[in-house]
């Protein structure tokens, strides 16, 4: 860390005599100073509280009065418990459905990668959802889910099916919610790869295109080989928003019916701030397990990151 | 150009690809549509059950002015705005320190601080929750847009950093190594050489950061309660409390709501999209 208090920090007028000590080392100190500011703040709101939460998970502790040490009891606790299994599961749930925006994004970018007239606005409109709070995709969505009046249910009965209740029925919930979820994702996703075809290498078309490769063949053996770096981002921006899932739960369903449409997000923040009860020792311990899920990926992306700046 | 250009196709087809894009557009938007659509309908509609058919009168302009005369929906704009703005300019500020000095110097634990930011930046909030209330109890904060501000800055510079880092790696170094022969003093290098190349990284930046905290959810909810403090997406819920099965309120308020990251997101779009799609090209 800086040794030097920001206090100190020099602003050498650039004039005849600079100071000596100071220019030898301007080098090597300029850059903690330039860190400090950053580097303090990430510290007292990010970094140092994971270590926290580590800690909290060790103690029955309702936010206010005194904690009290309980070791792993909290962790025992969750072995027991219905609740957590549930979220769990739909965890695993999210994680594997949600990727599908990557495959779902790259098939409307291709379809989008052309040059007709008005096709710029076509791409920003399809890119829209993206762009609005998950809070207002949640409304929209329960809405459009509404066993009364949902459009669903409308398009649903010109079939002669329905009506269904997607979001107070527990086998269907948490796919609805997962739905609404993957439609801004896979508008992300979309971008990336729009971005990503527009660099794809013509002249390896071109090859391809004379040895006869067409369609599928040609998407899988030329295409998708360089769209790796947009799949890579794709792939890192669903696992995590899959696992950061908050907003859509808490605002289409709260986690019902019955709970079954919770994820550890959402069950950890019930524990630990909802009319529940403050439990903020039990709420930690629930973190600290999606920390570590969450971890497996972190150390893969960074192990990802690492090989590229080697390769440099 | 993968697939191959529809130019190049037969006359029948480059029809059917004109009207297949409006239409999958369409179907695409449609939950959207709907609420737009129930946003100008009148309070009669809903109690007809007039849900799909024609609307029976316009009533746009009424339930607009409702939302923005008699709810607290303005305050809880101007809250965002309160809360959105000094993140912006406090992530882009202290992000451009730390992209320069990770991007720019080479010293041993460089790398290693780099990951720290970016692994952070992956981090499940849960994790940080209760100590991060907590400290915003101790500090005096809770309940106030400052709290939310502070928290906000320090989080979001661990993706900027990312961002700043990588685009200053990328400018030329020769303009740096010629600066320093010139006997230019560090701190001037920054302010004078880096700072003007890195307008479009900034604007980029600001525009996603707007965006991502604009609709940030979980924060207002743990940090703030109540009209005074409470930014948009949180002042919906109590909004929507307040307007039970008004719909046809509630589908304007959740519009009002969603509008400034659009109006953003197509003012700045090319930023937006230079910013989000950053690394998704060698």
């Amino acid at each position: 860390m800086a040794p030097l208090p920001p206090s100190t920090a020099p602003r050498p007028a650039p004039g005849p005599a600079p100071r000596s000590w100071w220019r030898r080392n301007q080098i090597a100190i300029t850059p903690w100073l330039f860190l400090a500011p950053g580097i303090l703040f990430f510290a007292v709101y990010v970094l140092i509280p994971v270590f926290q939460s580590f800690n909290v998970s060790l103690y029955e502790w309702d936010g206010l009065g005194a904690a009290e040490y309980v070791g792993l009891r909290n962790y025992e606790e969750m072995y027991w418990d219905d609740a957590f299994y549930t979220s769990l599961r739909n965890n695993v749930i999210w994680l594997v459905l949600y990727l599908l925006a990557i495959p779902a994004g790259l098939a409307i970018a291709l379809f989008l990668n052309q040059t007709v007239t008005g096709i710029r606005i076509y791409k920003s409109l399809f890119f829209f959802p993206f762009v609005i709070s998950q809070v207002v995709v949640g409304l929209v969505f329960s809405w459009f889910y509404d066993p009364s009046f949902g459009l669903l249910n409308v398009m649903l009965g010109w079939f002669g099916a329905g009506p269904v209740n997607v979001l107070g029925d527990e086998r269907y919930v948490t796919y609805g919610i997962i739905a609404a979820g993957l439609w801004p994702q896979t508008a992300y996703c979309m971008i990336l790869y729009l971005t990503g075809l527009n660099a794809v290498d013509p002249e390896q078309i071109e090859a391809g295109r004379l040895d006869n490769a067409k369609g599928f063949r040609m998407l899988w053996h030329i295409i998708l080989p360089q769209l790796k770096p947009a799949t890579f981002i794709a792939f890192v921006v669903t696992i995590i928003g899959a696992l950061r899932s908050f907003d859509l739960i808490s605002i289409m369903t709260a986690g019902g019916p019955f709970g079954q449409s919770r994820v550890l997000s959402f069950y950890m923040f019930e524990v630990a701030l909802s009319e529940y009860g403050f439990r903020m020792g039990y709420g930690a311990a629930i973190a600290v397990v999606l920390f570590l899920i969450m971890l497996v990926f972190i150390t893969y992306f960074l192990w990802s990151m690492y090989r590229e700046e080697r390769g440099r | 150009m993968f697939p191959a250009p529809i130019e190049r196709a037969s006359r029948p087809a480059q029809f059917a690809y004109q009207a297949l894009i409006p239409a999958a557009l369409v179907l695409w938007l449609l939950p959207l549509i709907a609420v737009a659509v129930f946003s100008i309908r009148p309070d009669a509609d809903f109690a007809n059950a007039n849900y799909w058919g024609w609307p029976s009168s316009f009533e746009g302009i009424t339930n607009y002015s409702k939302v923005f005369f008699e709810s607290d929906m303005p305050r809880y704009l101007l809250n965002s705005v309160l809360i959105t703005v000094p993140t912006v300019i406090g992530a882009v500020a202290l992000s451009c320190m730390t992209g320069f000095a990770l991007g720019i110097y080479k010293f041993r634990a460089n790398l290693w601080i780099f990951f720290l930011f970016v692994a952070g930046n992956f981090v499940p909030f849960q994790i940080l929750m209760v100590p991060v209330r907590d400290l915003t109890l101790d500090l005096g904060l809770y309940n106030t847009k400052t709290g939310l501000v502070l928290f906000h800055i320090a989080f979001q510079t661990g993706f900027c950093t990312l961002f700043m880092r990588n685009f200053i790696r990328a400018l030329p170094y020769e303009l740096i190594e010629a600066a320093r022969v010139e006997g230019v003093a560090e701190w001037r290098i920054f302010w004078f050489v880096v700072l003007p190349l890195m307008k479009p990284a900034i604007a980029a930046l600001a525009v996603l950061i707007f965006t991502f905290i604009w609709n940030d959810y979980f924060w207002a909810v743990v940090l703030t309660q109540g009209a005074e403090s409470q930014p948009v997406t949180a002042g919906i819920t109590s909004f929507n409390a307040q307007y039970r099965a008004a719909y046809h309120l509630m589908s304007a308020g959740s519009i009002v709501a969603a509008l400034p990251p659009v109006a953003m997101f197509f003012l700045m779009q090319r930023h937006f999209i230079a910013g989000l799609t950053l690394g998704a090209v060698k």
